[in-house]
């Protein structure tokens, strides 16, 4: 088996890589996701804090 | 055990599971993968197109594990006020959803080149697509309520409820006898004499135990997010957002 054939899925390429495919983005959309929003809120209580130190200053 | 409990040590806890969990997703799913789309053999009637159970079974199982899971730590969280059971059933919900929009995605894919159709309104079909919708209400409930208590008092009611669909799906394709064809691995106990070839199972089974390790990686990931913010007024996390940049 060639890998065209495989790649080919004996005709359903289509729909066995749209489902694979569809998968992969999702999946890999909530890890970044969940990375990002880690940061986001880091980011904003940091902001938050130095905001706070200058007022007291 | 019950140190891990706070928030504060949760948080470090996680952060040290967190790449071995990674680290040990990403192996499964490869040989996952690489048992689904080499080893697995076609199917004699559908051909290669037969490959795309090994997403679909798997996520189908997810979603209904994950709001099981949400729903139990949304109700412990009510009942004995655990934070961090309150933070699991937050962090569930959107992976749960994507498990199930991948599960409708997935299947509709299968369906239009074996069954002539994207999608029918079928038994399990409408009620995997019910299950969607209780994930976006949970996660529509939260997200509208800005106090954090009464939003997760709020979504486990919702979730608790939603707890009867579960069985619906499950048994959706014994009830009503439409489109979808029964299960393939219907309880533990047939593990042993299953009606399906090895071949098929180990890459169903090996999905799933990673896609499971995925759930877990990414709800810890989330959860961390949420006990920032939850903990934001607390001193620890004062001094970590003071040393962290």
């Amino acid at each position: 088996m060639s890998w065209a054939d495989f790649f080919a899925m004996g005709g359903y390429a289509g729909y066995v890589w749209g489902a694979y495919g569809f998968a992969a983005v999702v999946l890999l959309a909530n890890i970044l996701g969940a990375a990002r929003r880690r940061q986001a809120v880091l980011r904003l209580l940091h902001d938050y804090t130095k905001l706070h130190e200058a007022d007291s200053e | 055990m019950f140190t891990y409990a706070s928030p504060k040590n949760f948080y470090t806890l996680a952060g040290q599971l967190i790449p071995w969990l990674a680290v040990a997703t990403a192996l499964l799913l490869t040989y996952g993968l690489y048992q689904s789309l080499f080893v697995a053999p076609p199917d004699y009637q559908q051909g290669e197109s037969v490959r795309i159970i090994y997403i679909h079974v798997p996520s189908a199982w997810m979603s209904l594990f994950v709001y099981v899971n949400m729903a139990g730590a949304a109700g412990i969280g009510l009942v004995w006020n655990i934070k961090l059971a309150e933070l699991l059933a937050r962090a569930s919900a959107p992976i749960g959803a994507s498990f199930t929009l991948i599960t409708l995605i997935t299947g509709s894919l299968w369906g239009k080149p074996m069954w002539g159709t994207w999608w029918a309104w079928d038994a399990r079909l409408t009620s995997e697509l019910i299950l969607l919708f209780l994930y976006l209400g949970f996660m529509a409930l939260q997200a509208a309520i800005d106090d954090p208590k009464r939003a997760a008092r709020a979504g486990a009611l919702l979730a608790l409820v939603g707890v009867v669909n579960i069985p619906v799906i499950h048994f959706s394709v014994q009830w009503w006898n439409t489109l979808h064809q029964p299960a393939s691995i219907s309880s533990i106990s047939k593990l042993g004499a299953p009606s399906i070839h090895p071949s098929m199972l180990i890459p169903l089974l090996v999905m799933a135990v990673a896609f499971t390790l995925y759930y877990f990686t990414v709800a810890l990931m989330r959860m961390r997010a949420e006990i920032l913010e939850r903990e934001k007024n607390s001193r620890w996390v004062t001094e970590l957002v003071g040393t962290a940049r």
